[in-house]
């Protein structure tokens, strides 16, 4: 055999290609659809897989490579960051509340979006697509596992992050984020692909790594700084992989653009909703402020997103439904939220606290519109029935939607004097939603909204007790055994941020580090 | 046209880069925040191979952008030598 | 102000998360610990998978083994996502060495015609055995119970997908990348791989994920790899294909540390319940039978006349292997 004495080298592309292309073969001694069983019951049609393009074109020996960069850098500044006691170093420690809802809200998410990668990665027919969504499953995993890593050394010193594997199953708050991904991996791979590749990881995360994390630096976190900043490197790959998908669906055939657009719809809003909780972080739990919700969304969603609607209009996509809503909304959600939360302190596992004058100042100065108008009277009042010992604690467990989780807390369309309420009949029984987005969800899909496991129904159903309460015993106190069943520690986890044991033991240690007695 | 945009650390590694990409870019924006730069340009924005290398002194392979890539918005294209963003509308 | 907090002697709170103080005591957990112990959600699953109405997302029913507590099924490695990808970027390095050292020496224009034919015939077809490989550990990942078996599954997948690619390379340094479509050919058609791909395939439809974990990562690899990384590359050694061994470092390094983690698994399962014992008998001899039949008529290509000595020894080697974890055959 000829052999020429150098052969000549691959492109990328042409390198990628041999590398994945064609490693699957169609199988005959059992037929693809038992080898794939999922890859067609949700009416997407697909003609050629081969059409698939991965802009990345990362072959596993250049992904270990790069990779093993990243974490080498990442658990230097770890170690560095946890041996100078680097907690010390942030701005406040109300500051720390923000990243106790990234570890018990954010980090069990990352752990489920390993799991449903590796469940499409497994499920869809064509090599290059499965190959994308495996890396991605393997990114995934890293990020919970770098986050958990991170965060771990302020669990030792702060309270709210001790008890995370737990907290999300079953404190009330938390079944937000856990029913957004448990919505997106019970629904077929297709769906998923568009719920969390697209819609979340295109449209929304970068509102979430790329604002709070920069935040985050701004408050002197650089554990977190480097987490969020090395995670989102990964994003960049996750980005364009959801991208990919969603150009992939709409090029296969006309059929599916109907189907991928009620998605859209679906998840834009259903990640819209869920990053309420990231406006109030970034509004009220951020000390130093580095931009408002408002700004972030404006940027990161209306600009980055509206490019992105125009590009896909020429495959006859139009933009979410909702979007004059959620326009109109962004003065006012994270107030709302951080209300809710104030009123819940007692049964949350982080901490609340009145803005001051100053933080108050600033929020008017983002939010001409409606910050002054809405809400710095009720907070205001709020502060002065604190400092006259009648701090307001709503004790009544509060109505969620059935969809989103949220308890009714919105308002109204165009008027944000009013709750917003829906309601929609099933088999004889009535729902509840905080927003027409969060009802037709469910109208679409009813018999798995009606699956929804609701904390607060939870608990007045009795399953939610501590491990060996007597609810009928004399003094059974069943909310002290709600937090119990929750995991969160009375007097340490939940409450005021004035007067918590993090904020004494921060004060002293920073004491310690300042003065010689 | 719409922005497309580029976010990386902001660090000794990605100097080079981000003044090759402001370089080869006359129509991009460079925005400053804590611990990272987003670079934003109307329309399309390329990182070129060689004028990195031009900028660093030794071979740049694209794929180490990973290392301190940010995010990113727009279609990508990447060869060996050009990383592109662009949209088409 | 700087303020040099290295001075500063704290106590800690706790030193470690409510759920490995439960299991390990209230001190500090290692990486490995924190990364995978009790990760998976087991409760209060709010909607059942559209995909599989039968079963919650994670649910123990998919598979007949039962375990008290699934995280007895730890990694010896304790691999979490960082020592994996350090562990196999340097692997990576030294394949990566060992492939410009057999490029720039032109090191394959000296390996024999015959040999160069044969290794093409013989390892070429083998990257579609190694994405059966991706495809089978992606499953156990998905479907599996616990993070403590499930996550490495991920890594193992992976894995797989890297050696598909370096015995693509491998090929494209041997022969002009029509080799590859030729190979997919012969996977495909010709008769020496059918009762493999048919093995293969039928793994794919496999529902039970811990048997399917053992057809693969035990019986399938567990037969394949001393077949050919160690009996066939000492047959084309003998034929002037040393070479060769310098291009498949990964695979033989790769194939001994993961079967140590591999027999972990099997080990700590079966010495878990004779329910279990049992299972894991019936299923390892029922695939290691149909293993070694589908091995024959690849092993005789490979192997011409040794090839009847090659599988008795991959056998008894086999059998010896699973004796040491409990199982007797």
């Amino acid at each position: 055999m000829d052999m020429p004495a150098q052969k000549k080298k691959l492109g990328l592309r042409e390198r990628y290609a041999y590398m994945t292309r064609h490693l699957g073969w169609e199988t005959t001694y059992q037929p693809m659809d038992k080898v794939f069983p999922y890859a067609e019951y949700e009416g997407i049609k697909i003609h050629d897989w081969d059409k698939w393009e991965d802009p990345f074109r990362l072959t596993m020996d250049a992904y270990w490579k790069y990779q093993a960069e990243k974490e080498r850098k990442l658990y230097a500044i770890i170690d560095a960051y946890n041996q100078n006691n680097g907690h010390l170093n942030v701005t406040d420690a109300k500051y720390i509340n923000s990243i106790k809802l990234f570890l018990n809200g954010i980090s069990p998410l990352e752990y489920m979006a390993h799991r449903g990668f590796a469940h499409i990665g497994r499920q869809f027919p064509g090599e290059a697509a499965r190959v994308a969504c495996l890396m991605q499953s393997l990114d995934e995993i890293r990020h919970a596992q770098t986050q958990i890593h991170s965060l771990s050394n302020f669990n030792k010193h702060y309270n709210g992050f001790h008890d995370f594997t737990k907290m999300i199953q079953r404190v009330w708050y938390m079944s937000v984020p856990r029913s957004f991904f448990d919505d997106a991996v019970s629904a077929g791979p297709f769906e998923f692909i568009v719920s969390i590749g697209f819609s979340f990881e295109y449209v929304l995360t970068n509102l979430l790594f790329v604002p709070f994390v920069s935040g985050a630096a701004y408050n002197g976190d650089m554990g977190t700084m480097t987490f969020g900043f090395s995670a989102q490197s990964d994003e960049a790959r996750h980005m364009t992989l959801g991208l990919e998908a969603i150009k992939f669906m709409l090029e296969q055939d006309p059929a599916n653009v109907p189907i991928v657009q009620r998605w859209i719809d679906k998840w834009t809003w259903r990640g819209y909703r869920l990053l309420t909780l990231v406006g109030m972080m970034m509004d009220y739990m951020l000390p130093k402020r580095v931009m408002s919700w408002k700004e972030a969304w404006e940027i990161y969603f209306e600009e980055n997103g509206g490019a992105l609607f125009k590009d896909l209009a020429r495959y006859g996509i139009r933009p979410p439904k909702y979007l004059e809503q959620i326009e109109f909304d962004k003065d006012h959600i994270s107030h709302q939220a951080w209300a809710t939360f104030y009123q819940y302190s007692a049964l949350s596992n982080f901490h609340t606290w009145m803005p001051t004058d100053d933080e108050m100042d600033w929020l008017s100065s983002k939010y001409p519109n409606s910050f002054d108008k809405y809400y710095r009277p009720r907070f205001e009042f709020w502060r002065k029935e604190a400092e006259q010992g009648n701090r307001f604690f709503n004790k009544t467990i509060p109505m969620l939607c059935q969809t989103c989780q949220i308890p009714m807390v919105f308002t109204e369309p165009g008027d944000p004097t009013k709750t917003c309420y829906r309601e929609s009949d099933y088999k004889g029984s009535k729902y509840h939603f905080c927003s027409d987005g969060c009802k037709d969800i469910f109208d679409h899909e009813p018999e798995k909204y009606i699956q929804a496991w609701l904390p607060a129904h939870q608990i007045y159903q009795g399953n939610c007790f501590g491990e060996g309460a007597d609810p009928t015993s004399k003094d059974f106190n069943p909310m002290a055994s709600v937090l119990d069943y929750w995991g969160v520690q009375n007097g340490h986890d939940n409450g005021d941020f004035e007067g918590s044991d993090d904020q004494k033991n921060f004060n002293a240690w920073r004491g310690m580090a300042t003065n010689n007695s | 046209m719409s922005i497309v945009f580029l976010a990386l650390q902001a660090n000794d590694e990605t100097r080079p880069i981000i003044e090759s990409i402001m370089a080869d870019n006359p129509h991009a924006q460079l925005n400053e925040s804590p611990a990272m730069v987003k670079i934003d340009a109307e329309g399309s924005l390329t990182v070129k191979r060689e004028s990195v290398e031009e900028r660093i002194g030794r071979p740049f392979n694209l794929q180490e952008l990973q290392i301190n890539l940010i995010s990113l918005s727009g279609n990508l294209d990447e060869t060996d030598d050009e990383f592109t963003l662009k949209w088409n509308a | 102000m700087q303020i040099d907090l290295r001075t500063v002697t704290i106590k800690p709170l706790r030193q470690t998360f409510d759920h490995l103080a439960k299991r390990f005591g209230d001190k500090p957990a290692t990486r490995y610990q924190e990364g995978t112990y009790d990760l998976q959600a087991t409760h209060n699953f709010h909607y059942r998978p559209t995909w599989d109405p039968d079963h919650e997302l994670f649910d123990k029913s998919r598979t007949q083994l039962q375990m008290r507590d699934w995280y007895d099924l730890k990694d010896p490695r304790q691999f979490y996502y960082g020592t994996y990808t350090l562990a196999r970027a340097r692997q990576q390095e030294a394949a990566e060495a060992n492939f410009d050292y057999v490029e720039t020496r032109n090191l394959l224009a000296q390996l024999p015609d015959d040999v160069r034919q044969s290794v093409l015939d013989v390892m070429l077809p083998l990257r579609h055995v190694a994405w059966g490989g991706n495809m089978n550990n992606a499953y156990v990942c998905a479907y599996g119970y616990g993070t403590a078996i499930t996550q490495p599954c991920i890594y193992q997948a992976m894995d797989q997908l890297g050696i598909a690619q370096y015995i693509t390379r491998m090929g494209l340094l041997l022969a002009e990348p029509e080799a590859l479509e030729a190979a997919r050919h012969a996977w495909v058609h010709a008769p020496m791989w059918q009762e493999l791909r048919r093995y293969l395939e039928n793994s794919f439809v496999m529902k039970d994920w811990f048997e399917l974990y053992i057809a693969q990562n035990l019986v399938i690899d567990g037969l394949l790899y001393p077949l050919i990384y160690q009996a066939y590359d000492d047959h084309i050694s003998q034929r002037g294909g040393i070479v060769i061994n310098m291009l498949c470092r990964f695979m033989t390094d790769w194939f001994a540390e993961t079967s140590k983690w591999v027999d972990a698994q099997i080990k700590v399962a079966a010495a878990e319940s004779p329910e279990n014992k049992e299972l894991i008998t019936q299923w390892i001899r029922t695939h290691r039978d149909q293993v070694l039949s589908a091995l024959r008529p690849l092993a005789s290509h490979a192997l011409n006349s040794k090839a009847d000595d090659a599988l008795q020894d991959l056998n008894d080697q086999f059998s010896a292997r699973v004796a040491k974890l409990g199982i007797t055959l």
